[in-house]
């Protein structure tokens, strides 16, 4: 993996696999480096390793085998408590027998750390999360944005470089969970902390981390910067989870140094560029972006024939799906500019791409 | 139109008042909703709040005597209770001493002022006897028929009889005597026995209580926090023994108690029974009292021969002398063979209490007995509400308190312990009510000190007959009760109760 051997490595997964019932593994051998000051993502379905790897991290849970790192020491004997990780749970597990203020003091307390010391820790980190009027409440007396605040300022009142976030915005409608993922984002980034964030929300990845690390089955698919991940898919999983994607099943026929030529199943051949599809002969599955098809253009390297299915206004772009080779479940996305194509159900025009932004990727 | 929002009442469109044609419309659903209810309403209003109520004023209303004896009821009413009783008030007892004999209810009467001063059954009978062939001065033909009604303080106890609404069985049932001449007075010491039982049946229900916490509180932890299946089975064994039937729970008890039972052939044949002895026997001022042996025989001596087991003892080297025989001596010495034989005996009723002699334990008819019957049986009782509540408390809590830097101790018990304190408290109230009447078990298992509240109350029912003393402790019992769930409120909330 890419951070594997840098130098201000903090935490490392080394070789961890691990097992609830000794017949499945539920984390496959993984390998994962992260920076100090890195904010990390994992992403992947529900069921694919994920939590079960952060939960790791935190030491609710042992490895069956393989080692964890912390700062370059092996965290694999020490408890929960001593690890000094903050953690930021799904449903916040905020205690509802405390007021925020004790909350917050809970973890200062539990360190023995004087009282004035505590008081003021806990008004800094409450101004940080903006919520200094609310001391004295109970968490049931929040709503659920107030609660998450809460929550982050807890685990970042004891000063812990390192935070887990375990799906912690779930909760929250769509607006206050944009909002929280910008807030999240800039105090990662004015703290300086490492952060290790879990979520099966792709756009949220995307917005928030440095890097991701794509889940399925218990590995790691890919792990790449989030234009990295959405531009250059390594193998067709990825491709399919992060953002919308138009994929074509084919068969490889030639390569032409990093291309391949590829026969769709519907009869044409196009050009892609090989990523994963292997040798000549084998079955392939080609992904390409909606916003990356040239609608109406015959002089595009890739023409295939298209024919509108349905259209679908959405404001800032039209959605066409269209037949294409036979398959009529092809997205196009029209850019709603001036100069877009006037296109009707029914109607028949060439669509293309340029062959770089075609990958053929493994087959599923 | 009508400006309905700006002044007077609001009205619909065709001009009734708004409430009014509000109350209509919900008059109908409920209507429907008392009809539903109606049956279950009459039916508890039948079998029991009208019982209940006109049980409990028994307590401080019993017309028996005034029914059946009115005219001397009249008098005595009117007499101050202090005074020499009068001629007249002689005429009229005669008077109702006939007719009581005639109308055959004169041993109810009897029966009630006998309940104020034993011994006047026998005497109300007997004059009623001759009541019909006295002569005026009736007062000194009473005496001559029985000398007690010379006596003021029967008059007296006649008196409290004859007042139909009395304090009297309120205040027996808490150990005071009302008098004729309306002073209170403590019962004499003999007699003294509800006090002591109420604070006793408070004892065991709180030891009960307590005993059902600790007991109770890690299985509904476990059965809250293990796999479904296996919580599942625990669940039926917590709940098998709850649908048994409560007499056969108690039977077993006494198989499994007492001294030839299960528990006391195990510790015999493990030799558990000597460790705990001596355990116990380490709290004790007679360290050495070891019960079948050297001490028991020396005890047993002295009881057996007296004088001649204490002239051997005394014979004795002073470190070969077990205490028991160190001490006997000493009172020997001291004060004579009296006390040394009486000081066996205490000492032999010491090792009574602690074992059979075969050192075997007496865990069955007594206190022993009834709080080891009703833990088990009241522990569902315990396990369920605090069970329903640890199941609501996410185990998140408890990781985040340890990804906070919490032991395990501090998070269980600063951030899961408080939160079941809602269940606790549902559930010491569930038992202890329930402990603080509880009746049958203390009576199949309780032997003497192991008798209840209820048992009494049970006596005064069925055997003496004393309907209106046991109202009057059922309702100190009613009044106990409410005034502990009136301070469980003030220190902890009821709204912090909760059954599930």
């Amino acid at each position: 993996m890419a951070a594997g051997s840098g130098d201000d490595v903090f935490v490392e997964f080394e070789g961890v696999q691990k097992s609830y019932d000794g017949v499945i593994l539920v984390v496959k051998d993984l390998n994962l480096a992260i920076r100090r000051g890195e904010f990390v993502t994992m992403l992947g379905p529900s069921g694919s390793g994920k939590t079960t790897c952060l939960l790791m991290l935190a030491g609710f849970e042992t490895a069956t085998h393989g080692n964890i790192k912390l700062g370059g020491v092996s965290i694999n004997n020490i408890p929960p408590h001593k690890r000094n990780i903050g953690m930021v749970f799904q449903n916040y597990a905020l205690f509802p027998h405390m007021t925020v203020g004790e909350n917050l003091a809970f973890p200062l307390e539990v360190r023995k750390l004087g009282k004035a010391e505590i008081e003021q820790k806990v008004t800094r980190v409450l101004d940080m999360v903006q919520m200094g009027g609310f001391k004295s409440r109970r968490p049931s007396q929040l709503s659920g944005g107030q609660q998450q605040r809460i929550a982050l300022a807890r685990a970042l009142v004891f000063e812990a470089e390192l935070i887990l976030m375990d799906e912690p915005l779930g909760a929250l409608d769509k607006q206050l969970r944009e909002q929280m993922q910008y807030e999240i984002k800039h105090i990662h980034e004015s703290l300086g902390i490492t952060v290790v964030y879990v979520t099966h929300d792709q756009s949220e990845a995307l917005t928030m981390s440095d890097r991701i690390a794509v889940f399925d089955d218990g590995v790691i698919q890919q792990l790449a910067d989030p234009a990295t991940l959405y531009e250059r898919p390594e193998n067709a999983f990825v491709a399919r989870f992060i953002g919308e994607n138009n994929t074509l099943g084919g068969k490889v026929t030639g390569m032409n140094g990093v291309n391949a030529t590829v026969q769709l199943d519907g009869g044409p051949t196009v050009q892609a560029l090989a990523v994963n599809c292997g040798a000549v002969g084998n079955r392939t599955m080609l992904s390409v972006r909606p916003e990356r098809i040239l609608i109406g253009d015959a002089s595009a390297p890739n023409v295939l024939e298209a024919r509108v299915v349905e259209l679908i206004y959405l404001g800032d772009h039209i959605r066409c799906r269209m037949e294409v080779a036979g398959d009529d479940s092809f997205i196009v996305k029209v850019p709603n500019s001036h100069a877009h194509a006037a296109l009707n159900i029914g109607e028949v025009t060439p669509i293309g791409w340029v062959t770089e932004d075609c990958r053929a990727l493994d087959a599923v | 139109m009508t400006d309905a929002t700006s002044k007077g009442p609001l009205t619909t469109a065709d001009g009734t008042p708004l409430k009014r044609k509000l109350e209509q419309a919900m008059f109908a659903s409920r209507l429907r909703a008392f009809g539903l209810v109606a049956p279950l309403l009459a039916f508890i209003l039948a079998v029991f709040v009208v019982p209940i109520t006109v049980f409990m004023v028994r307590g401080f209303h019993n017309p028996t005597y005034e029914t059946y004896m009115p005219k001397s009821t009249e008098l005595l009413l009117e007499w101050d209770g202090v005074s020499e009783p009068t001629e007249e008030m002689a005429a009229a007892m005669v008077a109702d001493l006939i007719q009581a004999r005639a109308d055959k209810t004169i041993g109810r009467a009897a029966t009630r002022v006998n309940q104020e001063y034993s011994g006047t059954r026998s005497m109300f009978t007997r004059t009623a006897r001759k009541a019909a062939k006295m002569e005026a001065p009736f007062m000194a033909a009473l005496v001559k028929a029985h000398k007690n009604w010379g006596k003021p303080e029967v008059w007296q106890a006649i008196k409290v009889a004859a007042t139909s609404w009395t304090p009297a069985y309120f205040l027996a049932a808490l150990d005071l005597k009302y008098k004729g001449d309306g002073s209170v007075v403590w019962q004499v010491e003999e007699r003294q026995i509800h006090i002591t039982l109420f604070l006793r049946t408070m004892e065991i229900s709180l030891i009960v209580t307590l005993s059902c916490f600790a007991l109770g509180f890690p299985v509904a932890w476990l059965l809250a926090n293990l796999k479904v299946r296996t919580a599942n089975l625990l669940m039926i064994l917590v709940l098998l023994p709850f649908w048994t039937s409560i007499l056969v729970r108690t039977t077993a008890w006494i198989a499994m108690l007492q001294g030839q039972g299960v528990v006391n052939d195990l510790m015999a044949f493990s030799g558990l029974n000597q460790v705990i002895l001596q355990f116990m026997l380490l709290f004790r001022d007679y360290g050495d009292l070891k019960l079948a042996s050297l001490c028991s025989n020396d005890v047993n001596g002295v009881l057996a021969t007296g004088e001649a087991t204490l002239q051997t003892l005394s014979a004795q080297a002073a470190d070969a002398q077990t205490t028991c025989a160190a001490e006997m001596v000493r009172i020997y010495s001291a004060s004579g063979l009296e006390a040394a034989v009486a000081q066996a005996g205490a000492l032999k009723a010491e090792a009574l209490r602690w074992g059979y002699g075969d050192e075997r334990f007496s865990m069955i008819y007594n206190k022993t007995g009834t709080l080891v019957a009703m833990t088990h049986i009241l522990l569902p009782f315990m396990i369920l509400p605090l069970y329903s509540v640890m199941k609501t408390i996410p185990p998140a809590y408890l990781r985040a308190a340890k990804s906070l830097g919490a032991t395990n101790w501090t998070a269980f018990w600063r951030v899961y312990f408080p939160q079941t304190v809602p269940g606790i408290g549902a559930g010491s109230m569930l038992v202890f009510i329930l402990a603080i009447g509880y009746y049958i078990t203390p009576a199949l298992v309780g032997g003497q000190d192991g008798q209840m509240i209820s048992n009494f109350i049970d006596f005064h029912m069925r055997k003496s007959l004393n309907w209106s003393l046991a109202a009057a402790l059922g309702g100190v019992l009613l009044i106990i009760v409410m005034f502990l769930y009136w301070l469980y409120d003030r220190v902890v909330g009821i709204d912090n109760m909760k059954f599930g």
